[in-house]
């Protein structure tokens, strides 16, 4: 029973429709916690991005055999092996930004967002849609960490990529950790403000 | 009834054992504390010289871990009888860590050395509520999110999604504990850490599912959905990579897992409390739902920065 949609449709999918940060709203903790400027959400999400590809094309190569009762646990210990990989990688290859984030790559094991993709979607369909259905969601999770990072560094600290724009700093409030879980909660409500707003147009 | 008397018997016997680990055996110093932020108390057994005692040149004082950086002493302050003797220091002092002090010539005595340090039991109520309040998973480090949103919304829920997610914990760290210390430290396997962990807690989901579901139905009844939630919190897997990268020995681990656990506990009732009466609050619609509830617990977690430094024992 393989889908119908193309890969660009899946990829497309992941970004916007079911984007696991602000749609789905899976995975927040890195969203709050380490989200304070672009290269952080950058780092981490190419992270996740290479944990569910892989977990992704690996259970759909061996979907046939996994019994379906212990299909969780097998779920689990794939990400962990391929989420040791990443762990082991980022750590030998850029320790700097590997220690700025911390415990946060190592949880990448019990991400919901990971999971759940492989229960409703990798298990069920061939390979080829499983890799672009992966791709689609890490670069969802990629997308929203880097807006969320974008807003808290532009405001926060009034600089992008660590340069300064603005050369001031607005709301210095945005920079601490507790306001994460503001910024995340602001954002979602602009973002269906503006959804019922063309909802709305769209009716007259 | 008997058996809470028992309970507050071993209490009230650990509580003891506690203040006694203060106490120093040996000759010239008969205890030693920690007293305000930059001090230590030192008792003598006999009144001592006061010219000797009251000169700090004649104390050396260091971290046990680092005996090469020497603290240094301000002044030292004698009582009037000569048995107290209080060591100020130029900057505060760590007091998780162990001191040793060296005092020359006092007492007639060439050279004694004692070490200063908290009790053991003060110690591991510290790192319990470390882990349950000033560090609390939720608030202060943002783990476990997903299922804290998911499960925050009726008091009933947070009840058992915490009480359940604290058993796991506890069980779950526990076999960990045992494992990372005789199996994958001796053999070198630290890489296999986040296998291991992760594996181990899929098990004992798995394990007390099944148990649960022989022994007691009627509780599985209400409590079965959350175990299959328990493995997507993010603290499950971040408390025994902690425990493994402190070194902590099983009473600190135990300590821990259960400060985690009650930690969740706490902040999903608290939560729940809060969305309870936001849903008779007027809310702007599009920050219905989830919108509202981040910002929520963004005050929250301001409220608890204000625990943080907290020390109590």
């Amino acid at each position: 029973m393989a889908t119908d949609k193309s890969s660009l449709q899946l990829v497309a999918n992941g970004i916007l429709k079911e984007n696991p940060i602000f749609k789905l709203a899976l995975s927040m903790c890195p969203a709050v916690g380490i989200s304070t400027t672009v290269i952080n959400g950058l780092m981490l999400g190419t992270a996740v991005l290479f944990v569910q590809v892989f977990s992704s094309v690996t259970i759909s190569l061996l979907k046939n055999f996994i019994h379906p009762r212990i299909r969780i646990p097998t779920y689990t210990l794939t990400i962990a092996t391929w989420v040791t990989v990443i762990d082991l990688s980022l750590a030998a290859y850029f320790p700097a930004a590997y220690a700025k984030m911390g415990i946060f790559v190592k949880i990448i094991v019990a991400f919901a967002i990971i999971t759940m993709r492989l229960e409703m979607f990798a298990c069920k369909e061939p390979v080829k849609s499983s890799f672009w259905d992966g791709l689609g969601m890490g670069l969802g999770f990629m997308v929203g960490m880097v807006v969320i990072g974008f807003v808290r560094e532009l405001l926060g600290s009034g600089a992008i990529l660590g340069y300064d724009v603005l050369g001031f700093k607005p709301l210095l409030f945005f920079i601490l950790p507790s306001a994460g879980f503001f910024v995340v909660g602001l954002m979602m409500g602009f973002f269906n403000w503006i959804e019922t707003y063309y909802a709305e147009r769209k009716k007259r | 009834m008997r058996g809470r008397q028992k309970i507050t018997v071993y209490i009230l016997f650990l509580l003891v054992m506690g203040s006694c680990g203060l106490a120093q055996a040996a000759g010239l110093v008969s205890d030693t504390e920690f007293g305000a932020d930059n001090e230590i108390v030192v008792q003598f057994s006999i009144p001592v010289d006061r010219e000797v005692a009251g000169d700090p040149e004649n104390y050396t004082v260091y971290e046990e871990s680092d005996p090469d950086i020497r603290l240094p002493i301000t002044a030292v302050s004698l009582s009037s009888d000569g048995t107290e003797a209080i060591l100020s220091f130029a900057d505060p002092l760590n007091t998780t860590a162990k001191h040793i002090v060296t005092a020359t010539g006092i007492g007639g005595v060439e050279q004694s050395t004692f070490s200063v340090s908290k009790s053991y039991f003060g110690y591991l109520l510290s790192i319990l509520l470390s882990a349950l309040i000033i560090n609390n998973f939720v608030f202060t480090k943002y783990l476990g999110l997903c299922v804290f949103f998911g499960t925050s919304k009726r008091k009933e829920t947070a009840k058992g999604m915490g009480v359940v997610f604290t058993i796991v914990i506890v069980v779950a760290v526990s076999m960990s504990w045992v494992l990372y210390q005789y199996i994958l430290k001796p053999f070198s396997l630290d890489y296999l850490q986040i296998v291991i962990f992760i594996g181990l807690t899929s098990l004992t989901v798995q394990a007390v599912d099944t148990v649960l579901r022989k022994v007691n139905p009627i509780l599985f009844k209400s409590f079965g959905v959350y175990l299959v939630l328990v493995i997507a919190n993010c603290v499950i897997i971040a408390v025994p990579l902690l425990m493994a990268s402190n070194g902590y020995n099983y009473f600190e681990t135990f300590m821990l897992s259960l400060g985690a656990g009650g930690g969740f506990l706490l902040a999903l009732y608290l939560m729940s409390s809060v969305s309870e009466r936001v849903e008779l609050a007027k809310v702007p619609p599009s920050f219905k739902g989830l919108p509202i509830a981040f910002i929520v617990a963004g005050q929250f977690a301001m409220a608890f920065l204000g625990f943080s430094g907290l020390q109590l024992f």
